[in-house]
């Protein structure tokens, strides 16, 4: 058997493995988290510090019925949450988990492609999530599904192109798509959030738009559209809408952290010369980076109250964009100056 | 191997393309044209030009075909009224295009002369040598392209523009002068 083939089956067992893991914790930060803030215990009878709490609601998840409003567009509602967990499970394939490591003499990258065309990739594939929500939202045949949506369309579509632009920046002084490139040259430089504040700053706005999260959770908006797109879901289909929610943050947090804060790479460290310990470490290292940003997330969510439309998109239109072209020029300038 | 993908995805490009034809929903036209642009990704992938893939995708699968959905949303175009079909002037745009298209296809090929290409090498089809070509060679018309796109830019923010109070106070004097010339 194909030595290559086996390699790229591990690191993708290895990656969907993480993933998978990423929904039931979250869950679990989230409402422990929510509950810290708030000044109240939060779920905490089932095992240690209620961990289990996440099981008893996956089972649940899996004993409740599972409706189909009769009105609905069948076979896109029955479509629109499996659309909902490809783009955010595909994405991490070109996110760099640690060192290189060698296997049979053989020198492998710890990303699950090498491809040319690295960080574009991840943001094509990023780019086809808002279709699962249309969707849902319009074969839901309920007037706060399809609200949500156009929301959801809309706002997508506005701070994609910010956060697009902010991410091409980083890319300039590298001179590479490759996220390995991208780390190693924050290694031999600095954190590109030091270098490019700004870009930093427009990544961060959008990633929390991109996910849906508030401040920007327009497209659910609780407390006037019910649940927006996801009004009529139950059982399993909402839950994988959740799963996706929280694994396409896992996967933007990585790509952030990759970008901005120097990737499975930690300053004055190096991880390469030591074999496996190293990649084990290059990973632990991203995987702390993603929990801490994870965390913001949750944190943010409970401290800012949501964004109205019009606000959303001035601030999408308004501001970050210009400060993302701005700065997208500054970099090319500085780059061409030789200071980057 | 490579064969079994293409057959897959070519097989899935026209039958979706058939179906944003064909059917009567216009949202699930536009969810049929997601998967066409979506399958001739793969084949440009497949066809060693990555690059033109991913774009295909990050551009039009990801943001210009979410806006026709933005549209057809919003306008709540329903599927029943749907049918306009029997209009005249479709009739003869839809000639229009055919003759523009066929014109084109005919040009192409014509200009199709069998001579021997260099065979395909990584460094031919890298990013590095399409941005060169793009900056070097074709630099005018890429920067025509961006100009004329900057243009549509602006006359579409002027268009969609609402008039300023001056600017409806002036309209609406003008039109009462008129009305009064008009006036025997």
């Amino acid at each position: 058997m194909n030595v290559d083939v086996v390699v790229t089956v591990a690191k993708i067992a290895v990656v969907l493995g993480l993933l998978l893991q990423v929904a039931p914790i979250m869950v679990w930060v989230e409402r422990r988290g929510s509950a810290m803030m708030q000044d109240r215990p939060g779920p905490n009878r089932l095992g240690p510090f209620g961990l289990f709490q996440a099981l008893a609601d996956a089972v649940k998840f899996l004993f409740k019925e599972d409706v189909t409003p009769a009105a609905a567009d069948k076979p896109l509602y029955l479509m629109a949450p499996a659309l909902a967990l490809l783009p955010a499970f595909t994405t991490s394939v070109v996110i760099p988990w640690g060192p290189n490591f060698t296997w049979d003499g053989k020198e492998y990258a710890f990303t699950v492609s090498n491809a040319d065309t690295g960080v574009l990739l991840f943001l094509a594939l990023a780019s086809l999530g808002v279709y699962s929500l249309v969707m849902a939202g319009y074969a839901s045949n309920n007037k706060f599904s399809l609200l949500g949506s156009i929301r959801a369309s809309a706002q997508l579509i506005s701070y994609e192109l910010a956060m697009t632009v902010a991410v091409l920046a980083v890319i300039i002084p590298v001179g590479s798509f490759h996220l390995t490139d991208v780390v190693a040259y924050q290694r031999t430089n600095t954190w590109n959030c030091l270098l490019q504040p700004f870009g930093f700053l427009v990544f961060c706005i959008a990633a929390f738009a991109e996910t849906n999260r508030l401040p920007f959770d327009l497209p659910e908006a609780e407390s006037e559209l019910v649940a927006g797109f996801h009004t009529e879901y139950s059982a399993m289909r909402f839950a994988a809408f959740f799963q996706a929610e929280y694994t396409s943050m896992a996967a933007l947090s990585a790509l952030g952290c990759t970008l901005f804060l120097g990737g499975w790479s930690l300053p004055w460290l190096n991880y390469e010369g030591m074999g496996w310990l190293g990649v084990a470490l290059g990973l632990g290292t991203l995987l702390a980076k993603v929990g801490v940003c994870m965390f913001v997330f949750v944190w943010v969510r409970w401290t800012f109250p949501r964004f109205r439309y019009d606000q959303l998109m001035r601030l999408g239109w308004k501001f970050l964009l210009p400060v993302a072209l701005l700065n997208l020029i500054a970099v090319s300038a500085m780059t061409l100056a030789g200071w980057l | 191997m490579e064969l079994l993908v293409f057959l897959i995805f070519a097989f899935l490009a026209v039958a979706a393309a058939l179906v944003v034809v064909a059917h009567k929903n216009p949202v699930y036209s536009t969810m049929a044209l997601v998967f066409t642009l979506f399958s001739v990704a793969v084949l440009f992938i497949l066809l060693g030009a990555p690059f033109i893939g991913v774009l295909q995708v990050l551009i039009y699968t990801g943001a210009i075909v979410v806006l026709f959905l933005f549209v057809i949303m919003l306008l709540n175009i329903g599927r029943e009224d749907s049918q306009i079909a029997g209009h005249k002037a479709q009739l003869f745009f839809a000639l229009l295009g055919a003759v523009s298209f066929g014109s084109l296809v005919i040009l192409a090929l014509s200009s199709l002369r069998p001579k021997v290409l260099a065979p395909l090498t990584p460094e031919l089809v890298s990013l590095k040598a399409l941005a060169s070509t793009l900056f070097n060679e074709f630099l005018l018309p890429f920067e025509i392209i961006g100009l004329l796109l900057t243009v549509a830019v602006i006359g579409a923010t002027v268009a969609a523009r609402r008039p300023t109070a001056e600017e409806s106070a002036a309209t609406a004097a003008e039109r009462s002068i008129e009305t009064k010339e008009a006036r025997p």
